[in-house]
């Protein structure tokens, strides 16, 4: 309480002249600059751009001053960045942009970031209870193939989705039970899911279907067209029509916030997260915890596969299908500092750059190639501690042995 | 996820070093327990669970393990004089190609393994050591035989042990954990050599605008065959170049100060500060090695037998992942990691190329190496596991002096 009422005794010219507000506003126009070159605003003269991005340096430049230098180099970095776009979108061809940034892209976005953010929160359920899952990656290619298996056989979408996470549980159960009871590297048995998983799903993928497609007229997750809004001009393209596990996904960001950080189950997790051998003492099943948090862990990246081949993919499965999806969501995880909402974040901004590289083709294929190793670049950084540090829980990572 | 634990002390005892559940100690027991006998159990269940697969998928598993092990070119060893196994030769040629690359990667994992590390990037520092060779191999044509070889060799070596350094250098300095930047470095190989050799690419074909494929380097730059011929993939001397590898390996672990250090601070990196080794230095220079071997199987693959890559092989090589079940399989010492290359070789050759039978087709039989190679690393990585087989050899062994 006191905190509240000493914000709120402040005055607001002290609150903003903090240092974290400056830099964050700087950080914002950086974006902003890059923003008013594009459509819809679009402005066509360089001066827009680059007075707001010069705002933005001279933000970032106080909040160095005021000590915060790590956010002011990032507001500097982000504005000099922002006004480098922003230059470049006014030197090139309004049908070239009108092509690249139009409602769809919000669409789009959200379709190659679905994956990621199931992907994201279930290692970060995880994690949270001190499994470090590198299967992810595995559990979402059984989930994709075996998904778009149950949608063909099963005749429906909902058998498909329950076989996914079937699947994924299956699959999440072996890793728990090696790296919890057997005591198993966790990198290594994740490393061996990934493998595993990739063998079954090939091995199958050719037994059952003979070396042909999955036929078509497969079941598919259906898209929610949203009344009144999907005639729109902007946001019927938008967020009009968007696929089910869409929604699904954003519900399930707040549902797991809500679980991890304000139920009592959460604190659990995170106890066995943080101190395992604390949480014994008071009586937490740490195995019991752990294991669901694997389980459950396997479910949703299951999930996110599911979405991948019966939704995203239009009910079709090719021999590794995820192709790196399940380490851009560990590498969200990471980037989003093992929370709900910096993973949901992470995972928009990696599938907005997905969603930008398939489009840039329109200016060249082979940039837009090259555009893919933004998530990876951008971790890396991450990682470095460049952009502020990011901490695992305390006891990621280590099997716990019962006393 | 903290590898260097500042709590743990020195592993007195395999058992003691399981329950203290670092990676480190977790390795120190898989350098002691259990002897030959781990890796060779692993195995066996390995194949035998594989077997069950490729049974309940209505095939025969001894008969189709058989036409495995002749797709492979081992029934070569029973009759090499007799004229009618010239495709066993071939085979066996084509087998020991893998042998030689996964010989390297297999180094590139255990000799991080040994200074406590993880090192799962094998697979970019590969694809980097090999889009070097190329881009040199195909732009230093007429030079001198002898130098061109050499500069590609030592110009991919270098590019390799640069790009695990960036990793190993993270490690040191921001304490940033080697197997999400690994991971995150692969990712960014990967893409890097899409747009190298994609439309437009800076090594793509000059020749053919339309196809994603680089030139073929220099004949000066193609390492010379001695078992078959050129134009058919034949083994080249690369294979000698593994063996040496694996010789340098031990004397550099074993023999060297380096070696000492690198192991000490493997073992136990507070130990090794206190003992005046300078721990960081030690890290980056692990990794460094470590991406030396897989950037050496990269240019040895390219000058070897591929002399060319495209966009489209970029997918389906798995070496550097193969060498994690290779070092691990081997113990991370050089004799096992040469032999658990053999195995792996094998498998890779036999149940894909190499593979005519009517039992089980190819599609089927490389994805059972996925699944075998799965369970290797999955059984390999459980302490437990091992322990009981450490634990039955101890009561065995006096009961033997017994009788």
């Amino acid at each position: 309480m006191t905190a509240w009422v000493e914000r709120l005794e402040n005055p607001l010219s002290a609150r903003l002249r903090d240092p974290a507000t400056t830099g964050y506003a700087g950080v914002l126009l950086g974006v902003l600059a890059a923003f008013l070159a594009i459509p819809p605003i679009q402005s066509r003269t360089i001066t827009w751009p680059i007075v707001v991005g010069i705002v933005g340096v001279a933000f970032g430049i106080w909040t160095v001053t005021r000590g915060r230098t790590r956010l002011g180099w990032g507001a500097v970095a982000s504005a000099v960045i922002g006004i480098g776009l922003g230059i470049l979108a006014t030197h090139s061809g309004t049908s070239n942009l009108n092509a690249v940034f139009d409602a769809a892209l919000i669409a789009q976005t959200f379709g190659f970031a679905t994956p990621l953010v199931f992907g994201a929160i279930g290692g970060m359920f995880s994690e949270r209870s001190g499994v470090v899952n590198i299967g992810l990656e595995g559990m979402m290619l059984m989930g994709a193939f075996w998904g778009v298996y149950g949608a063909d056989k099963g005749g429906s979408w909902v058998v498909g989705i329950l076989v996914g996470m079937a699947v994924g549980a299956a699959i999440a159960l072996v890793y728990a039970f090696f790296a919890i009871h057997l005591r198993a590297d966790q990198i290594v048995g994740g490393t061996a899911v990934n493998f595993l998983a990739l063998g079954i799903t090939g091995y199958f993928f050719f037994q059952l279907y003979h070396g042909n497609y999955i036929p078509s007229g497969v079941s598919q997750i259906p898209n929610v067209k949203i009344p009144g809004i999907s005639g729109s001009h902007f946001l019927g393209p938008a967020i009009g029509d968007l696929n089910l596990m869409i929604w699904a996904g954003f519900a399930l960001v707040v549902v797991s916030y809500l679980v991890v950080f304000k139920t009592p189950i959460g604190l659990r997790i995170r106890a066995c997260g943080e101190h395992p051998r604390a949480a014994d003492t008071v009586g937490i099943n740490v195995y019991a915890v752990r294991y669901g948090c694997v389980v459950l862990s396997g479910i949703l990246a299951a999930l996110g596969g599911v979405y991948l081949s019966d939704g995203f993919g239009g009910g079709t499965f090719i021999n590794n299908m995820t192709d790196g999806r399940g380490f851009i969501a560990l590498a969200a995880l990471i980037f989003g500092n093992w929370r709900p909402a910096g993973a949901f974040a992470a995972a928009l901004l990696f599938g907005f750059s997905s969603a930008v590289a398939l489009r840039l083709q329109v200016y060249s294929p082979s940039a837009s190639t090259l555009f893919n190793v933004l998530p990876y670049v951008l971790t890396l950084i991450a990682v470095a501690g460049v952009i502020g540090r990011t901490v695992p829980p305390a006891a990621d990572g280590r099997p716990y042995k019962k006393q | 996820m903290s590898t260097i634990d500042p709590n743990s002390s020195a592993p007195e005892s395999p058992e003691e070093a399981a329950s203290s559940g670092t990676l480190i100690a977790s390795i120190a027991l898989k350098q002691r327990a259990g002897g030959i006998a781990v890796p060779a159990v692993t195995v066996v269940v390995a194949f035998l669970m594989g077997g069950l697969v490729v049974l309940a998928t209505g095939h025969n598993p001894l008969l189709a393990y058989r036409d495995i092990f002749d797709g492979a070119g081992l029934n070569w060893i029973f009759h090499p004089t007799t004229n009618l196994v010239n495709t066993a030769a071939y085979n066996l040629s084509q087998t020991l190609l893998q042998t030689t690359t996964l010989i390297l990667c297999g180094l590139a994992v255990a000799f991080a393994f040994r200074c406590g590390m993880f090192n799962i990037g094998g697979q970019g520092q590969y694809f980097v050591g090999l889009f070097v060779a190329n881009w040199l191999g195909v732009d230093f044509a007429g030079l001198n035989p002898f130098l061109h070889v050499l500069l590609c060799i030592v110009a991919g070596t270098l590019a390799g042990a640069l790009w695990a350094g960036i990793a190993g250098f993270l490690k040191a300095t921001v304490g940033a954990h080697e197997v999400i930047s690994t991971i995150m470095l692969n990712w960014i190989a990967i893409w890097v050599g899409s747009w190298l050799f994609g439309a437009g690419g800076p090594l793509q074909s000059s020749a053919n605008k339309s196809l994603p494929v680089s030139n073929d380097i220099a004949n000066s730059a193609k390492l010379p065959v001695i078992w078959g011929q050129q134009e058919l993939q034949g083994l080249s001397i690369g294979i000698f170049v593994a063996l040496a590898a694996l010789v340098v390996f031990w004397v550099l672990l074993n023999r060297t100060t380096l070696g000492y250090e690198v192991r000490a601070v493997g073992f136990n990196p507070e130990a090794a500060a206190y003992g005046g080794i300078n721990v960081k230095k030690n890290l980056i220079r692990a990794m460094a090695i470590s991406g030396a071997f897989a950037g050496l199987a990269g240019t040895i693959d390219m000058t070897g037998y591929l002399y060319h890559y495209g966009q489209s092989d970029i997918p389906f090589s798995s070496v550097g992942f193969l060498g994690i079940a290779v070092a691990l399989l081997g113990r991370n010492t050089a004799v096992g990691t040469g032999l658990g290359a053999l195995l792996f070789g094998a498998l890779l050759f036999g149940t894909t190329h190499g593979l005519t039978s009517n039992v089980i087709q190819p599609e089927l039989a490389g994805n059972l190496t996925y699944i075998i190679q799965g369970l290797v690393v999955l059984f390999i990585g459980a302490d437990v596991l091992i322990l009981y087989v450490w634990n039955t050899r101890k009561k065995l062994r006096p009961r033997r002096a017994r009788a």
